[in-house]
């Protein structure tokens, strides 16, 4: 057993000890290093290491939770004994328990050694590279608001009274830039990303090129007429809209009458051109994991198929509620957070049209390729939305001008109702979660311009 | 207040840090601890507490800042810091200057929430629960949180500042679920300031009635009107509009990359007149305010439009030092684990003369937008958007229904010139902000205020 696992084991112990009728606790330690690059001069380089602890603590149906940095003995007591004079003070619910132990199987590829073996000096050419060749792409690329590089290597583990046992290891990194571009008497943004397991799966050319394509598109947007037409959702868009559906199918909202999707098991609530799985196991998504986030294995579990929606998403108290399993969707924002349902990575499945024959279906409408506001443009319980967007007009099946500063209107379900085609270019994207996409093609949507 | 560093063992932290050169050292030391717990179906859940303590140490040369930051306060964790910090550079040691404290009394906090009895805090979620059902059998769900937050912080550098502050933040929220037939709809309100339980010793139930009335009157709400039309923006939360469109364009580190629409625009006229505006991080209590910034420096009232014309940008210690000028206060950060950053504090447009009656009045067909969910902006292109919260159409200068599902959207500099009224009704409100990755909480006060024409995207044919 590591130390790491040994620690999460002696807090279980503890919060028992604290009068705790069952216990788990989930342990992390994570090392991490950011590089901020601007003019071609490295702005800022940040070394992370942390490490802390959470407990949770199931008294008679109550449940409390407590968390910490000091993984001391006494350090763990004081966190457990706080753990369970939390649960004294929650109300009973009959459904509250830790979940039974299940076999966990090992996940391979969730930690790249190319993020070890790359010095500091690497990942910085690699950052100011992206910045480089977005700047030689075009003399209207004025500027590069910052090009970042980020990694972290993490180490979990969790135990609980039940036996519950599991530890893993895994890494991710990502680079990203904003590019600035002007003309015309504008000034337009444009983002590029990639993100991989290590650096040596980052592509800093392609990002680079991609922050400043789509900034230099942009020049010259204004405003697109009122009117309701087809929208052509880029992959980046489509995954913000796809991390909304998969929030809204989280059991926790569901069973409270807090979702669009609440009712609806086994429903029409899509065109069958819309299908989507949660997969928490597929090595390239950055939320897989041999297990989530209170040690219950990680699966891959359709959503919505055929048109109909297939499941929820259920973590160990929202399955209990019902009766029946947990899909292994608890998730949690490192150790400061206790468990709550939401998807791990949302797979949106690929169709068969290239991106040109996707424009071309589309024949008149706008091609959106951002979108702003969506957390507070869009009601997660009723699903109505109206989110600002920006990006192309498609005239006669081809993309036409830049536009910018309207808004696009409706409500989910009805939207996933209105999905005509998927792409067949399809790629993570790390907006509403974790998703893997392909740009979607929905035949109406409301446009506010001009 | 710097009891978290010795001055001593902050000495050598800072020469350490400085080892391998550098023109600038800091360390920043932080406590925290927190509690909180919400109520749902009528059940006190979620029940968390955590404490964490840290320190980030920083080291700027050149253009660069290299930072390191570490769990723990003991000398070996904050030495570990220094020397990661210091490990890129290339240098010869420089030597930072001693030390001299500077006291700053900590905002004064009268009742400390973590002396108040954990059960009482679980009875006030319940009577706002028992407020919110209150207003009506169509309140289908209400959910509200309670949430308390203590940060101790001490920080050093090497230009000898020593200083600390200790902040104690309270806050609740109510979010209601009405339900009529198949239509349901949401009000949300919320209650926070740099105070203890002090707070909410009044009436801390008010929220929950408001955020119940707010989901019941949407009931009857039809849909929001599409297009360019006057729109007259509540008081206190509407203040977000001037955050987003203005406040964060005038962050120093976006107008030093030419990333703001505000860059050159220093002295000129960019409101009408009557527009007078303030980051304010002195305000007594107020939830953005704090007694030092995350540097060290004093908190201030910065006046940043003066009738109408552009007076001052925010600076934290790097931006000023790189504008020759003194930094406004405004450097913060998330935690000990985050490099501080421009950053708003309060921000607000003073009072004005018109009432909010007159400014709808004047108005033939426009919208009302009481409240908002958030809004989003772009410094670079000035692009802004916000989420309606409570929004109402006007018609011959009368509010006639309310509309759901309302966007403003439109672009800083336009929409700024186009304040035509500011109302005397002043107030203000809480909000988190998120910047770099960071959240910190912000004051965002006004009364109310009309902009002439701003695109409304509803889904109104």
């Amino acid at each position: 057993m590591s130390e790491l696992a040994a620690s999460a084991r002696r807090a279980v112990e503890a919060a028992l000890a604290a009068g705790a009728g069952d216990a788990e606790a989930y342990a992390s330690v994570e090392d991490g290093r950011e590089l901020r690059v601007h003019g071609g001069e490295v702005e800022s380089l940040s070394a992370a290491s942390q490490s802390g602890i959470g407990i949770r603590a199931w008294i008679e149906g109550r449940v409390g939770y407590s968390y910490g940095t000091d993984l001391s003995e006494a350090g763990v007591a004081a966190i457990a004994k706080a753990a369970a004079e939390a649960a004294r003070v929650a109300d009973p619910d009959e459904f509250a328990a830790p979940p039974e132990p299940a076999p966990i199987e090992s996940v391979a590829g969730l930690s790249d050694p190319s993020l070890a073996a790359r010095s500091t000096a690497e990942v910085a050419e690699l950052a100011l590279t992206v910045e480089r060749i977005a700047l030689a792409s075009d003399p209207r690329l004025v500027a590069v608001e910052q090009a970042v590089y980020a990694d972290v290597a993490e180490r979990v583990a969790i135990a609980s009274s039940t036996g519950v046992a599991g530890e893993y290891e895994s890494s991710t990194c990502f680079a990203y830039l904003q590019a600035l571009a002007e003309g015309e008497g504008s000034r337009e943004t444009g983002l590029g990303f990639g993100l991989a397991r290590g650096p040596d799966g980052l592509d800093p050319e392609a990002i680079g090129a991609e922050g400043a394509t789509r900034a230099l598109a942009m020049i010259g947007a204004t405003k697109p007429a009122s009117r309701s037409c087809p929208v052509v959702l880029d992959p980046t868009v489509a995954a913000s809209f796809a991390g909304l559906i998969g929030g809204a199918l989280g059991a926790r909202a569901v069973q409270r009458g807090r979702s669009p999707f609440a009712g609806k098991l086994d429903e029409e609530v899509a065109s069958s051109a819309f299908v989507l799985h949660d997969d928490g196991l597929d090595p390239e998504g950055p939320a897989s994991a041999p297990f989530d986030a209170e040690g219950v294995p990680r699966r891959r579990t359709a959503l919505i198929e055929g048109g109909s929606l297939r499941s929820y998403l259920y973590d160990t108290y929202t399955a209990n509620r019902e009766g029946g399993a947990s899909t292994g969707s608890a998730s949690r924002q490192g150790y400061r957070s206790q468990p709550s349902v939401s998807a791990s990575n949302l797979v949106v499945a690929a169709g068969e049209l290239s991106d040109e024959q996707l424009l071309g279906e589309a024949g008149d409408g706008l091609y959106v390729t951002d979108v702003a506001g969506l957390h507070s443009g869009v009601n997660p319980v009723t699903g109505v939305f109206s989110v600002g967007a920006s990006g192309r007009e498609i005239r006669d099946g081809a993309l036409a001008e830049p536009v910018r500063e309207f808004t696009i209107a409706g409500e989910l379900v009805a939207m996933l109702g209105a999905v005509q085609a998927a792409g067949a270019e399809a790629r993570w994207v790390p907006f509403g979660g974790s998703v893997w996409t392909p740009p979607l093609l929905v035949a109406e949507m409301a446009i506010s311009g001009s | 207040m710097s009891g978290l560093l010795d001055p001593a063992v902050a000495e050598r932290v800072l020469a350490r840090a400085l080892a391998n050169g550098g023109r600038f050292a800091e360390v920043f030391a932080e406590r925290r601890h927190g509690l909180s717990m919400s109520i749902d179906e009528s059940r006190i859940e979620a029940v968390q507490s955590g404490s964490e303590e840290g320190a980030g140490v920083r080291v700027v040369e050149g253009g660069t800042t290299y930072f390191a930051h570490v769990d723990g306060l003991d000398p070996t964790d904050l030495e570990r810091a220094a020397d990661e910090a210091a490990a890129a550079l290339r240098g010869k040691r420089t030597e930072p200057r001693p030390l001299q404290a500077v006291d700053h009394a900590p905002l004064p906090i009268e009742r400390r929430p973590e002396q108040v009895e954990a059960e009482r805090k679980g009875a006030l979620l319940r009577e706002l629960d028992e407020r919110a059902r209150g207003q009506g059998a169509e309140i289908a769900q209400f959910t509200a949180s309670y949430a308390e937050a203590r940060r101790e912080v001490s920080i050093a550098n090497s230009d000898g500042l020593f200083t600390g502050d200790d902040r104690t933040r309270t806050r609740i929220g109510a979010q209601a679920v009405a339900r009529r037939d198949g239509t349901v709809e949401t009000g949300a309100e919320t209650l926070g300031a740099h105070r203890g339980f002090e707070l909410l010793e009044d009436d801390p139930g008010l929220i929950a009635e408001q955020a119940a009335r707010k989901a019941l009157t949407l009931l009857d709400a039809g849909p929001a009107p599409s297009g360019s039309m006057p729109v007259v923006v509540g008081g206190g939360f509407g203040g977000v509009l001037f955050h987003e469109m203005t406040g964060h364009g005038l962050e120093a580190d976006h107008i030093q990359k030419g990333a703001s629409v505000y860059v050159g625009k220093l002295g000129e006229q960019v409101a009408q007149p009557l527009l007078n505006a303030y980051d304010d991080g002195r305000l007594p209590n107020e939830w953005g305010s704090d007694a030092i910034d995350d540097e060290g420096a004093p908190t201030q009232k910065t006046q940043v439009i003066e009738d109408g014309r552009l007076t001052s940008f925010l600076y934290d210690h790097l931006t000023a030092e790189r504008d020759g000028v003194a930094s406004t206060g405004n450097g913060r950060r998330e935690s000990f684990r985050h490099l501080p950053i421009p950053r708003m504090t309060n921000t607000y447009i003073a009072p004005g003369d018109a009432t909010p009656e007159e400014m709808i009045a004047e108005v033939e067909r426009g919208f009302y937008a009481v409240s908002f969910a958030g809004g989003q902006v772009e410094p670079a292109t000035g692009d802004f958007v916000f989420g309606v919260s409570e929004g109402y159409l006007i018609e011959g200068g009368k509010v006639t229904r309310p509309c759901r599902g309302a966007t403003l959207i439109g672009n800083c500099l336009e929409a700024l010139a186009a304040i035509d009224a500011v109302g005397d009704d002043f107030f203000m409100k809480t909000g988190i902000c998120g910047k770099g990755g960071q959240k910190v909480p912000v004051g965002t006060g006004q009364g109310h205020v009309r902009v002439g024409a701003m695109t409304v995207g509803g889904t109104e044919r």
